[in-house]
């Protein structure tokens, strides 16, 4: 999903409202800071601008502003984005903006939510393997065009916007049972890697639970990096894991082949 | 006694940018164990801004390129001032190092014949920079990180490092905070990696995040370690100036990699109309000469836009200052002209600079394939830092290394793009290999309570003070004084009254309060990082005061030349008994014979 920030910004000042969740455990509720906005802020900006003038203490990520790190994923007028890369000139600034946390991941304080469950989950991921070096001196050779083919997937900045909006997690929970799209995206990086030899077919169907994704493509369309994560990631996973899994025919075949040698 | 949970650890890296981690999965290596903090979460650290690319001299573009040509480029670039046994091992063991990414599952770009792709860059003689389009640091940190997470190493994720504990002459542990619940911590360990990263947010226009407060200077600093060449911040010359808030958002050297040329508000290419001595024989003599080298012609030396990042950002603050910029104070950066040159251009643009015409789109409504860019200087990179051993990485301290941009040595008076990358990859490795060792070599230290004790109430005390002053008031006021009188031009007066700035400053920060509880408290960490600032600012400044020259990221405007009595030497600076800050300057070791004949050969 793009900011459409396609205009220059204007120059001009103008006082907003900004409607925030506060608080930790129990004591939480919206609170309303107002400050003046110039061009071209965006809604980190204005936070920042609050811990500054009003409220030190609130509580926020962020790390690069620039939409490259994904420290700063919220909710924005109920919208899933980064902060650095929501620019105010976008939003109708005559209501208040509504700024909350991911929904999907438990509640820290303010803006903050613990996001170390995604951690977690890919250390489950069986790690890069590639095959034998193609050189004497320890090097590989690869095509431009195969590399450029998970490009896509490693741009990913690990925001976990397309975690926070994805049903099975967010209305779900099937935090147990599923990795989510950005361990897909990850898994589509490795899988699809020139040189890796590794096989997690079956980690994808048993442990990653990528059958509970009903390519509702949500998490498509908030990605701040525009991966097409289901189209490009998600269904040709699916589709490998279908061949190797429930194709009659390739499961006819495999008896008469040798495992895949890691 | 404080309240705290203890950890140990054989070596503990402070720091996960790619620096600390690469430190982390060496020292794992060699069967130790290793705790791993980072000061936000693992795979956020700066490196993921990192654009344009990883120096090494391969040779896969351009089969005339060696260690050699890199080292000479490395010293030329750094102005003589480098640790020259750090720029040899890192021109050497560069290569070995990006090819052991590929290993770990880094994907780089291709040349023809499928071996990684090479990049032009500001400073380098040939084609060197290893790159993915332009994140290439986000493919090393998650290369680094995907990799890390496999090797048992125990990573802290949003801890905050205040103080290094001490036995002796030696360090022994760490003192910190988690900055979620900001329950205290206590990690015992034999060897410290410092890999904290630079200093840039004592700006305020600067392309570094909030984590650049200089931590890992001020620890060492504190723990009585050497900090050298303070003097040296590297302004990078293109980073964004307009919308406001974006000020300071580098844009990467790759855009003029790729041909982009630097215009006054006359349409002037003025990076023509000032060539330095040391390069006059490597700048093209006319734009067609450029654009022909831009284009891989072998037999074209490099546009003067690639000229070294500190002169390019004092010719655009020249012609800002001549009322020859852009409308918002800064100059125009062009890419969009190669559409004279070749007929797929705004294709060609995205994919080489992806990022930069996302971010531009994004942030300034700009369309970089049809329009220019507004540039100026911003603040990227400190040169100086904790004084360490080329070899080993160790600093003045037993027991505590330094790796990555904390560390000084290899860049000397100004740093080549692309050359932080390799710097935090050889170096991160030696400094983990280097800290296992002596971890495996020496018994435990003991940790001593009443450190604990001190560390303890310093970090506490902004809470004594909930009506003082708002710590961010406080950064704020020292990054416009930096940046006003210890910034691109410098001035003897300027300085002195920089300092007397400080003084009030200090004053100030240990009034600065915080309201609120422990737990996720950014105005709390605001106020511990502002010693941390305020320790590294004055450092830079008594060393840009000492230096009556210009040289490298450091120029004078009341000494405008280099000197000779200046050049043989490095600043030190140490905290003295009375803790106060001493200053030294250090005569540079002797260039080994062969190393001089290298550089005779590639002048």
């Amino acid at each position: 999903m793009s900011t459409s920030g396609n205009t220059s910004p204007s120059s001009g000042t103008q006082r907003a409202m900004f409607r925030v969740w506060k608080g930790q455990g129990e004591q939480v509720s919206f609170k309303d800071y107002h400050t003046d906005v110039t061009g071209g802020m965006v809604v980190l900006d204005a936070i920042h601008q609050i811990q500054a003038e009003t409220e030190p203490t609130l509580a926020c990520r962020w790390n690069c502003k620039a939409g490259k790190c994904g420290s700063c994923s919220a909710e924005i007028n109920g919208k899933p984005r980064l902060m650095c890369m929501t620019r105010l000139d976008t939003l109708d600034l005559s209501m208040p903006v509504i700024v909350e946390p991911m929904k999907s991941f438990p509640h820290v304080k303010d803006l903050v939510t613990d996001v170390s469950w995604n951690y977690e989950v890919k250390k489950r991921i069986k790690p890069f393997k590639p095959r034998k070096p193609d050189a004497p001196d320890g090097t590989w050779r690869m095509e431009q065009s195969d590399v450029d083919r998970v490009q896509e997937f490693r741009k990913c900045i690990e925001c976990f916007l397309c975690q926070n909006v994805c049903h099975v997690l967010r209305d779900h929970h099937k935090h147990d049972e599923f990795a989510g799209p950005r361990h897909f995206v990850y898994t589509a990086a490795l899988e699809m890697h020139p040189l890796d030899t590794e096989d997690r077919l079956g980690h994808l169907k048993d442990e990653e639970g990528l059958g509970y994704c009903n390519i509702t493509k949500c998490c498509t369309k908030v990605c701040p990096e525009h991966i097409t994560i289901t189209d490009n990631a998600i269904i040709p996973l699916k589709e490998r894991v279908v061949d190797e899994f429930y194709d009659p025919l390739t499961k006819l075949f495999k008896m008469f082949r040798p495992a895949k040698s890691g | 006694m404080s309240d705290y949970q203890t950890h140990e650890h054989d070596v503990l890296v402070i720091g996960a940018g790619g620096a600390g981690l690469r430190a982390a999965i060496e020292a794992s290596a060699a069967g130790v164990s290793v705790g791993l903090i980072c000061k936000s979460l693992l795979g956020k650290a700066h490196t993921v801004m990192a654009e344009g690319g990883v120096a090494a001299a391969m040779a896969n573009v351009d089969d005339r390129d060696s260690w050699k040509v890199h080292f000479s480029d490395t010293m030329r670039g750094g102005q003589y001032l480098n640790n020259w046994v750090m720029a040899e091992i890192h021109a050497k063991e560069a290569p070995d190092r990006v090819r052991e990414l590929e290993k770990w599952g880094a994907l780089f770009d291709r040349t023809k014949d499928g071996r990684i792709l090479q990049r032009n860059f500001g400073g380098h003689r040939y084609p060197r920079l290893a790159h993915v389009g332009d994140r290439t640091g986000l493919e090393m940190i998650r290369t680094l990180q995907d990799y890390g997470i496999h090797q048992g190493i125990t990573v802290y994720m949003e801890h905050t490092t205040t103080a290094l504990l001490k036995d002796g002459e030696r360090v022994v542990g760490a003192f910190g905070y988690d900055r979620e619940r900001g329950r205290f911590r206590v990690f015992k360990s034999n060897a410290v990696v410092l890999a904290t990263g630079g200093i840039g947010r004592a700006y305020k226009i600067t392309s570094n995040s909030w984590e650049y407060t200089g931590d890992g200077q001020a620890l060492a600093y504190y723990a009585g370690a050497d900090l050298m060449d303070m003097e040296f911040i590297q302004f990078h010359p293109t980073g964004m100036v307009w919308p406001p808030s974006v000020r300071g958002i580098l844009v990467t050297e790759g855009v003029r990699g790729e041909g982009g040329r630097l215009l006054n508000n006359k349409g002037e290419r003025f990076m023509f109309n000032d060539i330095p001595d040391l390069y006059k024989n490597q700048v093209a003599k006319d734009a067609e000469e450029g654009w022909r080298y831009v284009e891989g012609d072998k037999n074209a030396n490099r546009p003067p836009e690639l000229l070294t990042r500190d002169h390019v950002a004092r010719c655009i603050n020249r012609e800002v200052k001549a009322g020859r910029g852009s409308p918002h104070g800064g100059v125009f950066l062009d890419i969009a002209w190669i559409k004279e040159k070749v007929s797929n251009a705004p294709e060609r643009i995205k994919k080489k600079l992806p990022s930069m015409y996302h971010q531009f789109k994004e942030l300034a409504g700009v369309d970089i394939t049809s329009e220019p860019m507004e540039v100026g200087p911003t603040t990227h990179y400190v040169m100086g830092g904790v004084r360490v051993d080329g070899v080993t990485q160790m600093s003045s301290v037993p027991g505590l290394f330094a790796a990555g941009e904390v560390a000084a040595g290899l860049h000397g008076a100004n740093r080549l793009g692309g050359n932080s990358l390799s710097d935090l990859l050889v170096f991160g490795k030696r400094a983990g290999e280097h800290a296992a060792e002596f971890a495996k070599k020496y018994e435990a230290g003991t940790i001593d309570n009443a450190q604990i004790d001190v560390a303890a109430k310093k970090a506490l005390s902004p809470f004594d003070r909930p009506t003082g002053e708002n710590p961010y008031v406080v950064q704020h006021s020292l990054q416009e004084m930096m940046q006003d009188k210890v910034g691109i031009v410098r001035t003897e007066a300027d300085m002195a009254a920089a300092l007397d700035g400080l003084s009030a400053l200090k004053k100030r920060a240990a009034a600065a309060g915080i309201d609120g509880n422990r737990e996720y408290n950014p105005g709390w960490h605001t106020a511990l990082d502002l010693d941390n600032l305020l320790v590294v600012s004055e450092a830079a400044t008594r060393s840009a005061l000492d230096r009556q020259e210009s040289r490298g990221g450091h120029f004078r405007e009341d000494y405008q030349e280099k000197q000779k009595d200046f050049s043989q030497h490095n600043t030190v600076i140490r905290r003295g008994p009375d803790g106060g800050m001493q200053l030294r300057r250090e005569a540079i070791p002797p260039l080994r014979d062969d190393l001089k004949q290298v550089i005779e050969e590639n002048k």
